[in-house]
């Protein structure tokens, strides 16, 4: 127990200039780091660049919504509706830019504006039509899920003739700087996203209610800030970027797939877990969101690489998924 | 504390040790197939399959799919992983085949033959196709209904979708041959049930109020025809023609009990099997066809369990 004070005080030190909280993001990031290992130790084709940029574009489209998944979290609510959100702000992509035929940014900018109109609603309902979260996501989940069909005439919705469209997640423009490094621009937005919305997050007034809102909203209501509209601006965020992700997945299928979607969610909340945030609101961060998002694609990808069979992948990755998050706990009753 | 962590940082490796690493000190060929699903059955006598080729033919292979038929792009990240592995040459069975096309080049790129298997790529990539003719097993079975008519009635087709060549293939392959071959059958409508054994219930039953003479049903797959089945029961109605498509218990069942008339099967074992030869073949240069016919069977009760019928069926 006395090594328990004695040991962590460097890493501490050395990872509060990352952020704050640095017990969790430390052990995130070790559960991270042990898995690169053993995986290297158990295939020797798993720590190639080819494969380590295979990893990050598995994470890309989870962790961008991943990140939108944190902001609802950390509310204390949460977003069922992420997964066919992106597939419905995909299908608006798919439908403006190949039937309409507007210019490309004007499709992204329909794709997001789609994403936070549909936040917006998600938010109305939850702030103004005080039904539960759960409930009211779960209900956009399954209407985005229908109109995506509708919309696209249950069909794929292919972007060939859409010049440029493939390269937004496909692309690299790191690579065409440093050949050695082909990381694919999905990879760079993911990051992108995952700094503005840290900033978000820690410098504005939107991130410091979001926080407040989770903490104790009544306390919030009552100090005579308007709770609705702040809670209704962040499900609108958290759509917004949805969209970003809906852009970033048809781009790299080079098609809006209407059918696909469910399921994303729970993946979505299982990096924000992993990453430290708590399901119980007013707590997390999207670094540790990020490194969650990563932890599961290395996880996916390096099961599948050492060629363990499928249906003990899956059994494995709810087992990580159980002890990243009781480690956390752990963490937690301690520091009480 | 230091414990704690500790385990939480021993854990993965020591899970890998526990299992093993089949990736290590093999210096068999290796073959990575990619499927369209894997917990269904049909997948898994793919599966099985393939597994009877490669150890026939000394290969060592793996066999993937995503949970479910959506999943394109966990199905491109499968693929991506397979090709992490270096695999000799890969088997594929595609979701969209547009959205695959850049991992496919970049594996024939490096030289990794591809083998299509189930349904094609609309590329030039594959070396091969191992696949059912759907058009003409789907003709079969509108014989077999014609034959069980005697020749004149009304007929429908639960179908499992309208988007999927499979779906397509089988729907067009029992109305065409209904059109050329059987004039005084009627086909009164299509309908959808997304292979889901309920919506297929519910259809059925649509069907059946809406028609109240009608002579038989087309499930186009295992989940359409047992909600064919099933929407027959509920409805109480007589003498239904039922035809299905693909195995399963539940349909084995309903053929036994007389609910089912028979069903066409498909090969799935044979899918594997001709998937992982025509990949050794590939590896070795040889020439390959342009498709693969892997195959298809008429069964009912009387030949459910002839030895060649048994071995394609799976439960």
């Amino acid at each position: 127990m006395n090594d328990a004070i004695a040991q962590p005080a460097k890493p501490k030190g050395f990872l509060r200039l990352i952020d704050t909280g640095a017990h969790q993001k430390l052990l995130a990031v070790a559960s991270l780091i042990a898995l690169l290992i053993g995986f290297s130790i158990g295939s020797p084709n798993f720590m190639q660049t080819s494969n380590m940029i295979a990893i990050l574009q598995a994470a890309s489209v989870n962790g961008v919504l991943a990140v939108a998944a944190t902001l609802v979290i950390i509310t204390g609510g949460i977003d069922l509706s992420v997964g066919t959100l992106m597939t419905f702000t995909a299908v608006i992509a798919g439908v403006t830019l190949t039937s309409i035929g507007v210019p490309l940014p004007l499709g992204i900018i329909a794709a997001i504006g789609a994403g936070a109109l549909s936040g917006l609603i998600s938010g109305t309902l939850v702030a103004k039509a005080k039904i539960p979260p759960f409930i009211a996501t779960l209900g956009m989940m399954l209407i985005l899920k229908g109109l995506s069909l509708v919309i696209s005439g249950t069909r794929p919705i292919y972007f060939s003739d859409v010049v440029g469209f493939d390269q937004i997640s496909r692309g690299s423009i790191i690579g065409d700087l440093i050949p050695a490094l082909p990381i694919p621009n999905g990879v760079l937005i993911l990051f992108i996203v995952a700094v503005v919305v840290a900033y978000i997050l820690n410098k504005t007034v939107l991130g410091r209610y979001c926080f407040a809102l989770g903490s104790n909203e009544e306390a919030v209501r009552l100090s005579g800030v308007n709770t609705d509209r702040w809670k209704m601006a962040i499900y609108a965020l958290a759509g917004a970027i949805c969209g970003i992700a809906g852009i970033l997945i048809a781009s790299r299928l080079n098609s809006a797939q209407p059918a696909l979607g469910l399921g994303y969610e729970l993946e979505a909340i299982a990096a924000v877990v992993i990453g430290g945030t708590s399901l119980s609101g007013g707590r997390g961060t999207i670094n540790g969101t990020i490194i969650g998002a990563l932890i599961m694609a290395v996880l996916t990808n390096g099961l599948r690489v050492m060629s363990i069979a499928q249906e003990w992948q899956t059994v494995v990755t709810g087992a990580i998924i159980i002890l990243a998050v009781y480690a956390d706990q752990l963490r937690r009753q301690k520091a009480k | 504390m230091i414990t704690r962590r500790s385990t939480l940082l021993a854990l993965p490796a020591l899970a890998m040790m526990a299992m093993g690493s089949p990736a290590l000190a093999q210096d068999k060929p290796y073959i990575a197939l990619v499927s369209k699903g894997f917990q269904h059955q049909f997948w898994q006598a793919v599966k099985t399959g393939a597994e009877q080729a490669a150890e026939e033919f000394g290969v060592r292979i793996t066999f993937e799919g995503p949970d479910n038929e959506t999943m394109v792009d966990r199905q491109i990240d499968m693929l991506a992983a397979a090709l992490a592995n270096k695999p000799a040459a890969i088997g594929f069975a595609a979701l969209d085949s547009q959205a695959a096309i850049p991992l496919l080049r970049q594996a024939s790129d490096a030289g990794v033959p591809v083998i299509a298997f189930d349904s094609g790529v609309d590329s030039d990539i594959p070396a091969t196709t191992a696949t059912t003719d759907n058009l003409a097993a789907a003709a079969l079975a509108a014989d077999k209904m014609a034959e069980m008519l005697g020749g004149k009635g009304k007929v429908a087709v639960v179908a499992h979708d309208q988007t999927s060549r499979t779906g397509i293939d089988r729907r067009d392959g029992f109305l065409n041959r209904m059109a050329e071959a059987h004039p005084d059958i009627e086909v009164v409508t299509v309908q959808y049930g997304q292979g889901d054994h309920l919506q297929s219930t519910e259809v059925t039953k649509a069907i059946l109020t809406a028609n109240p003479d009608l002579g038989g049903i087309f499930g186009t797959n295992e989940g359409s025809a047992i909600g064919v089945v099933n929407g027959v029961r509920e409805t109480g109605a007589e003498n239904i023609v039922v035809i299905g498509y693909d195995s399963g218990t539940a349909q084995k069942q309903a053929i036994n009990d007389g609910l089912m008339a028979g069903a066409i099967t498909q090969n799935p074992i044979g899918i594997g099997y001709e998937t992982v030869k025509a990949a050794v073949a590939a590896i070795n240069g040889e020439e390959l066809p342009n498709i693969i016919d892997t195959g298809f069977y008429w069964y009912d009760k009387a030949t459910m369990d002839d030895p060649q019928i048994a071995a394609v069926l799976y439960d």
